[in-house]
């Protein structure tokens, strides 16, 4: 089958593997529809991610028909078309008991802090992700949901992960009626957080990038006030100027390791690698949130360490949440969004590229270039494929 | 905790009415994350932990853990030198940076690897095409031909030293 494949930072190229089997009672076969690269799949691309082996398959975004099961799956079987969770979860250990799947206890043996995904290294666990022909998916009783038959694929390929963790980074931000809500990076995750802000009553939504396209498309479609760092002196003084003097009531970092807008940071933790990435964005969340605010993080971390202002955050009084969004946790709210029209996410995805021009996907999405904001992989054999789930039955 | 009052549910004011689903889920309940933990767990059917994986593949794990998970990856088991750091690296734990350093370490030891296998099989690679070159070429012409010159410059300086070098040690001999 074709699949993406990882040669080392900034180099991939589309080969010919051996199909995916099944390795345990509970897996199933899933041929891809669609899959899409993800801004953190930049990190693993750019080499950040410890485990990161050469032969990788990346792709923890995807849906796809089932082709087989394994003998323990009963409430799935083949033809069925599904989205697929990001998280790899089990639904029985501790941490699933309470709903936390991303926090999966039973999925994950290289590391404890994090659960299974697909196509994230083995500090993730080891397993092959979705943008390839087939993927192995475990716990297919668990974590696959069936796409419900009116809805665009595009749509559903977004619940895999960009929707539910904006949505999450929304609702861990505690958001109140009227209040202030500042969304770190115009990426999809943090343009789909501005619109869940909205669904949970923000009066006031603003969001911080570089890059003008993504400002531009953030402002027309989620209705959002918009900054410009690079325009900016200070930013924890240009927020406070916005409010009053008192700093936002919720700000969330849908950026990570990789942020630009800060010289140290960016040479010390990107370039050098002397800390896990560039923490600029923690330092604008930390400082620029209220007293007493609330700090939401979803913007990936990698495992070591950071230079972090939490003086400033206890001073303050904080509230601090940050997660993995446990995806399937949020899928039948996000599900009724869209079919109420609440919500259109597939209006994120700019590009739609043959999976066998996987290299040239990665290099348009991380040097931003062609107003790229999300991209879909197509495999070869899907491109004529129509839209939605009960067609391509 | 920063929790809204369920009674809450307003329409919106008239300077949110522009924006679709405003305020759709102010009250918690609607809410699918509220409270963070929920127990038990909304699945659409009752779970029974998973039984053990089965593999042949060789599966590093953390030694925060007593063993592996029950549910595992089993791509790409550790090979070469590569995979001798990965083992030293298991042997600390994900709380000791050297972990950390050593698998990073062992990445780029096996990017070398990657590239000796793939020449090994007679296969050299188009690293212009893994790296996008196409890409960047079609989206970015400018930046492209500024690659390439940089390139061109590199290669350039790098002869000029070489035959230099060549020079002076001749001088030097004779
Ligand atoms: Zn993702
Ligand atoms: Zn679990």
């Amino acid at each position: 089958m074709l699949a993406m494949n990882y040669r080392g930072p900034y180099r991939i190229r589309a080969v010919h593997k051996p199909e995916p089997e099944i390795e345990h009672p509970g897996d199933a076969i899933v041929r891809v529809t669609r899959s899409c690269i993800c801004g953190s799949d930049l990190h693993l691309y750019h080499g950040l991610v410890p485990d990161t082996r050469i032969g990788s398959t990346f792709g923890h975004e995807f849906t796809g028909v089932v082709e087989e099961v394994g003998s323990a799956v009963q409430h799935l079987k083949p033809g069925d078309h599904v989205l697929v969770p990001f998280n790899i979860f089990c639904g029985s250990c501790y941490f699933c008991q309470k709903e936390l799947y991303g926090n999966c206890h039973s999925t994950n043996p290289e590391a404890t802090a994090v659960g299974g995904i697909f196509g994230y290294s083995h500090t993730a666990g080891g397993y092959d992700g979705g943008q390839a022909e087939y993927v192995r998916v475990p716990m297919a009783d668990v974590g696959p949901t069936v796409i419900p038959a009116d809805m665009d694929l595009d749509d559903a390929v977004l619940l895999t992960d960009a929707l539910p963790t904006g949505y999450q980074a929304a609702e861990m931000g505690g958001i109140r009626e009227g209040d202030t809500v500042v969304i770190f990076g115009a990426g999809p995750i943090g343009i789909f957080a501005a619109k869940s802000a909205w669904l949970l009553g923000a009066g006031r939504v603003i969001v911080v990038d570089h890059v003008e396209y993504r400002l531009e498309f953030v402002r027309s479609y989620a209705q959002c006030e918009v900054i410009d760092f690079k325009q900016v002196g200070d930013m924890a003084i240009h927020i406070k100027k916005m409010t009053d003097g008192l700093g936002a009531d919720v700000c969330i970092d849908c950026v990570g390791c990789e942020a630009a807008g800060n010289f140290a940071q960016t040479l010390l933790g990107v370039k050098l690698k002397l800390q896990g990435g560039a923490a600029t964005v923690l330092h604008w969340c930390i400082n620029s949130v209220r007293k007493g605010g609330t700090v939401s993080i979803v913007g990936v971390y990698g495992p070591t360490f950071n230079a972090v202002p939490i003086g400033n955050a206890v001073n303050k009084g904080l509230t601090l949440r940050m997660n993995q969004a446990s995806v399937k946790r949020h899928l039948p709210r996000l599900i009724e969004h869209i079919q109420a029209g609440r919500l259109e996410p597939r209006r994120v995805i700019s590009h739609r590229i043959d999976l066998r021009d996987v290299a040239d996907a990665y290099h348009i999405f991380s040097s931003k270039l062609d107003n790229c904001i999300k991209t879909v992989l197509v495999p070869p054999g899907m491109v004529r494929e129509t839209t939605t789930a009960a067609a391509s039955l | 905790m920063n929790m809204p009052d369920p009674s809450n549910t307003r329409s919106p004011s008239p300077s949110h009415a522009h924006i679709i689903g405003w305020g759709a889920d102010l009250d918690p309940a609607m809410r699918p994350a509220y409270p963070k933990e929920r127990t038990p767990p909304r699945l659409p059917h009752p779970v029974e932990p998973p039984e053990q994986q089965h593999s042949h593949a060789e599966v590093l794990h953390s030694t925060e853990r007593p063993g592996i998970t029950p549910i595992f990856g089993s791509t790409l088991p550790p090979s070469g030198l590569s995979g001798r750091l990965r083992r030293l690296a298991f042997r600390h734990s994900e709380n000791d940076l050297r972990h950390w350093l050593m698998l990073l370490l062992a990445d780029r030891v096996q990017m070398g690897e990657g590239l000796i296998e793939d020449i090994s099989r007679g296969h050299v690679p188009n690293i212009y095409a893994e790296m996008g070159g196409r890409a960047e070429l079609r989206h970015n012409p400018m930046g492209a031909a500024r690659k390439v010159a940089i390139g061109v410059a590199a290669l350039a300086l790098v002869a000029m030293a070489l035959k230099g070098r060549g020079r002076t040690r001749r001088r030097l001999r004779g």
